[in-house]
């Protein structure tokens, strides 16, 4: 080009946004076809995606933490497992294709899946996030595109990529799963507003949460967390300060469920630190709590750069040594928004203040969730029952968990709430879902109803498949099979014809 | 009231007899005479609307012009942009946008050297063998009987009587035909010595998709090798993915001389033409470059929006997008088929590109009137009129493929009725 003027000649289309409505396309075919198919192969393309994924999970681990810089790969090598082969164990016989007869309510319900869903994936939790909804999305037959977070996009791409051909290989159809290898905003908003997307499923920041239900497409979007520890004089301190630190130190407290505030009963509190720090928890003098508070907090929110990394690390760059330490523990006096140490941290720094009783706990649990982690989690560490109702009554959460790690313990893996890496956190925390997301979040039910009265006897649907009805057989030849006007076409030709179609098949199926 | 600001009509019936007084009266009343009542108007996608809203899916869509579907909002963007540079140009001097799509338009084509630009297929066709003419320096072109390779003074001369005839421009003693898919007439042809090229059509599509076998084009190639023919490929309607190559001649694994590709490369939207051939058939332009001169063809912007076609083309997504819709219709038409074998006689198939035969010397001409009163717009084959041209488009979608079906299964009953009251020939 002659001269300084860097500017094109000529413009040309965004090529971006065009292809993303032909990776839609893609997913739809895909869909279609996934969608008639038996439950044996269902579970064993699930199968097979777990297995690859479980495979590659220390990768993945090791790539994902090069990549982000966020968190600790024993753990994410964890996560990645738990969502891969762990997803598999706990969902996998579950069968969403046969119908599902009930002779009570007189009906017959068949799964329906979504169709072509469209998931956000946070940088926090890159691969075990996308295998996580991978799979949900395909053991219920949908096709998924996944649009990674640009943090994490070549490990997650990679990830995707791995699921895919595994899929193909155990039977799926090509682009069954796919990845947006170069996420941006008007990308993802182009896939986000399309009408050929039936679903969309945001794991990310508010405002990605926010985009996602305003795109006028159903969406499943998930709030950010903050999670208040009641840890009264009933439980045993030992314990609870060891699921603590383990949970907060968990991946350097990446997952949304981490814990966020201690609040000790003044009873037990001393004692409590003291346990705090014999499960290896630095413990911070006031100047330190004052240092952790300006690193942590800038003008503009929470300070990124120290999301998912290691205790030590973070005391080092706020001006202390905490060598060796699993978590850092910073004493509050305020237990209210304005002291910015009890907002959600996703790093392993623990607020901790202090409590009189059982009343002033849930007020100081509700101040916690006041500004954030609305419909997300609580944990308390008790065994007086009427405590944990009264606590769980109270605190606007929807998952209270009760004596475990909160970090595993909401996120479904050390409790029965279904292993999850997407949290629902209902009204309160602007989702249309208030509970872990499972299979059943993919699907709709059409539901054949019979007449409730007696008089009309329910059918017997047992031994049918969804698809039952025969093809018609072939209508009587009334009219001549050749034309005079065509020589050529005899039986002959046709047979030759029939050969090139299963020719031209056979090579669209190897292709 | 059909109000177009720089002209109007009162009614369809206003227009119905304008465009018979003005423009061509044999058309108007072949169409309504078939019931066929259609003046298109809007167009977006797959869609056609009629002027009074109808709307149709296009599966004819003109030979693979609207390969793409009409106005494709990529290509209208890039024709767009291209105007705010380029206009038509100037014929006779290097151009960038000339320049660049030759060079990526060789890229799809290996064994090729040179594209020689026109404005429409005949033209191409007109260049392809006026290039062989100059190669072997022999005068003599062979086609096959009910070819068809355009209307302009040598390509017409190529094909069917019913198109040279009438216009005394039938040429016998310097164009021949020999029946399709027979070497052996092709070789009492070739051998004779004075043949300067064979043209063929990959799949010939005026005459109904009839397929070829790759060992039938191979011969043909190999006859010319033999005796010194120039082998044209007509790729106006196999080129371009539709077989699910980008060229109908990879697709069976032939090498051609020359071959022409037209109306998808436009996009439907800037008429461009596109005569690809060896360095030798390309010899002229060392003697003489301005031997043949066209002041359209090449245009700039069409060669802006080509080259928009090729990238688009070239897409993985779009590729795996042309073998699921070839795989849907093959199993869904199979077994529509199976279910009507007494009218739906048989299905040929490459790619998206389909023929599909039914059981009456005019069958198609019914299908088509059948389908579009269903909502589809299919054409019959000029040339044989028992087979409808099925030509679903390259990014057509599975919804709207799954639509297809539904219309096309539904037209069944009424084409049975059709075909029952119809004269037996």
């Amino acid at each position: 080009m002659s001269g300084s003027d860097t500017t094109p000649r000529m413009l040309t289309p965004d090529v971006a946004a065009a292809r993303a409505g032909q990776m839609l396309n893609t997913a739809r075919w895909a869909a279609d076809s996934f969608a008639k198919m038996d439950n044996e192969t269902v579970r064993m393309v699930v199968k097979a995606m777990s297995e690859a994924g479980f495979a590659k999970a220390k990768d993945y681990a090791e790539w994902a933490v090069r990549e982000t810089g966020y968190g600790r790969v024993a753990h994410k090598i964890m996560k990645n497992e738990g969502c891969s082969r762990g997803i598999f164990e706990k969902y996998g016989d579950l069968d969403f294709v046969a119908p599902r007869i009930s002779h009570e309510a007189k009906t017959v319900e068949l799964a329906r899946p979504a169709g072509v869903v469209f998931a956000l994936t946070p940088v926090t939790n890159p691969v075990a996030t996308v295998y996580f909804k991978a799979l949900l999305a395909v053991m219920t037959r949908n096709a998924i595109v996944i649009s990674p977070h640009p943090g994490a996009k070549e490990v997650c791409a990679d990830a995707v990529r791995t699921l895919a051909v595994a899929a193909q290989s155990a039977g799926a159809p090509a682009g069954l799963i796919q990845v947006v290898e170069e996420p941006t905003i008007p990308l993802i908003d182009h896939f986000m507003t399309s009408d050929d997307v039936d679903l969309i499923v945001a794991t990310g920041g508010p405002a990605v949460v926010k985009a996602a239900y305003r795109s006028g497409n159903p969406a499943i979007g998930v709030g950010s967390g903050n999670a208040p520890v009641l840890v009264d004089d009933t439980c045993d301190l030992r314990k609870a300060a060891k699921y603590i630190v383990d949970s907060k130190g968990f991946d350097n407290s990446i997952l949304c469920t981490n814990e966020s505030t201690i609040l000790a009963f003044e009873s037990v509190a001393d004692q409590l630190l003291q346990q705090l720090k014999n499960a290896r928890a630095h413990v911070c003098k006031p100047q330190e709590v004052e240092a952790l508070r300006k690193l942590l907090f800038t003008d503009s929110g929470f300070n990124v750069d120290m999301i998912g990394k290691d205790a030590s690390l973070i005391a080092e760059a706020a001006g202390f040594r905490a060598p060796g330490a699993e978590i850092l523990v910073a004493p509050v006096e305020l237990i209210q928004p304005e002291e910015t140490l009890v907002r959600e941290k996703l790093c392993p720094v623990l607020a901790f203040g202090r409590v009189d009783d059982i009343n002033q706990g849930i007020a100081a649990a509700r101040s916690v969730m006041r500004k954030s982690g609305k419909g997300h989690s609580a944990v308390i560490h008790s065994t007086d029952e009427r405590r944990i109702l009264s606590y769980a009554n109270a605190v606007p959460a929807l998952r209270i968990v009760v004596n475990v790690g909160c970090s595993l313990g909401a996120s479904g893996f050390e409790t029965h709430l279904g292993p999850s890496m997407t949290i629902g956190t209902g009204f309160a925390g602007g989702s249309s879902v208030g509970a872990n997301l499972k299979p059943e979040n993919f699907i709709n039910m059409a539901r054949i109803a019979y007449n409730k009265s007696d008089a009309e006897p329910f059918g017997v649907f047992e031994g049918l498949a969804r698809d039952t009805v025969a093809a018609p057989l072939p209508a009587i030849h009334t009219f001549p099979s050749t034309a005079p006007s065509a020589p050529q076409a005899g039986g002959e030709m046709r047979a030759e014809l029939r050969q090139l179609i299963q020719e031209e098949l056979k090579a669209i199926l190897t292709a | 009231m059909f109000d177009y600001s720089a002209f109007s009509f009162a009614d369809k019936e206003e227009l119905y007899a304008k465009a018979k007084k003005f423009w061509n009266p044999g058309k108007v009343d072949f169409w309504r005479g078939e019931g066929i009542d259609l003046v298109i108007d809007r167009r977006e996608g797959y869609y056609l609307y009629d002027i009074e809203g109808r709307r149709l899916i296009d599966l004819h869509i003109n030979g693979g012009t609207f390969n793409f579907g009409h106005s494709h909002p990529e290509l209208v963007e890039t024709l767009k942009l291209a105007l705010d540079h380029f206009d038509i140009g100037n014929h006779w001097f290097p151009s960038a946008a000339r320049t660049a799509f030759a060079e990526e338009f060789l890229k799809t084509a290996p064994g090729m050297d040179y594209c020689v630009f026109g404005a429409g297929g005949a033209e191409a066709v007109e260049l392809a063998i006026k290039s062989a003419r100059y190669a072997t320096q022999k005068r003599r072109i062979v086609s096959i009987i009910k070819g068809y390779h355009g209307h302009s003074g040598l390509s017409v001369a190529t094909g069917d009587d019913r198109f040279s005839k009438i216009f005394l421009a039938d040429r016998p003693e310097e164009f021949a035909q020999v029946p399709y898919k027979d070497l052996d007439a092709l070789e009492a042809e070739l051998k004779k010595g004075d043949v300067a090229a064979f043209i063929l059509e990959t799949i010939p599509a005026t005459y109904g998709f009839p397929m070829p076998t790759a060992e039938y084009l191979q011969g043909c190639a190999s006859l010319c090798r033999k005796y010194d023919v120039m082998y044209i490929a007509d790729e106006v309607q196999t080129g371009l993915m539709r077989t699910g190559h980008m060229w109908g001649w990879q697709a069976y694994g032939i090498q051609p001389d020359i071959f022409v590709s037209a109306k998808g490369i436009s996009g439907g939207i800037y008429p461009i033409s596109v005569a690809c051939m060896t360095d030798r058939c390309a010899a002229w332009q060392k003697e003489d470059g301005a031997a043949h001169i066209t002041t359209a063809g090449g245009s700039e912007l069409g060669c802006v929006v080509g080259l928009k076609v090729l990238e688009m083309l070239q897409r993985p997504e779009i590729v795996a997008n042309v073998h699921a819709v070839a795989q849907f219709f093959a199993d869904g038409l199979g077994e529509i088929q199976a279910q009507n074998s007494d009218i739906f006689g048989g299905i040929r198939q490459k790619g998206v590109i389909l023929g599909l035969e039914f059981e009456h010397p005019e069958g198609a001409v019914y299908a088509s009137k059948a389908l579009y009163e269903h909502g589809v717009w299919a054409i019959f084959s000029s040339l044989d009129k028992r087979v409808l041209q099925f030509k679903p488009g390259v990014v057509l979608d599975a919804p709207l493929c799954q639509e297809i079906l539904d219309r096309f299964s539904a037209a069944m009953p009424t084409l049975r009725k059709k075909l029952a009251s119809a004269p037996k020939h």
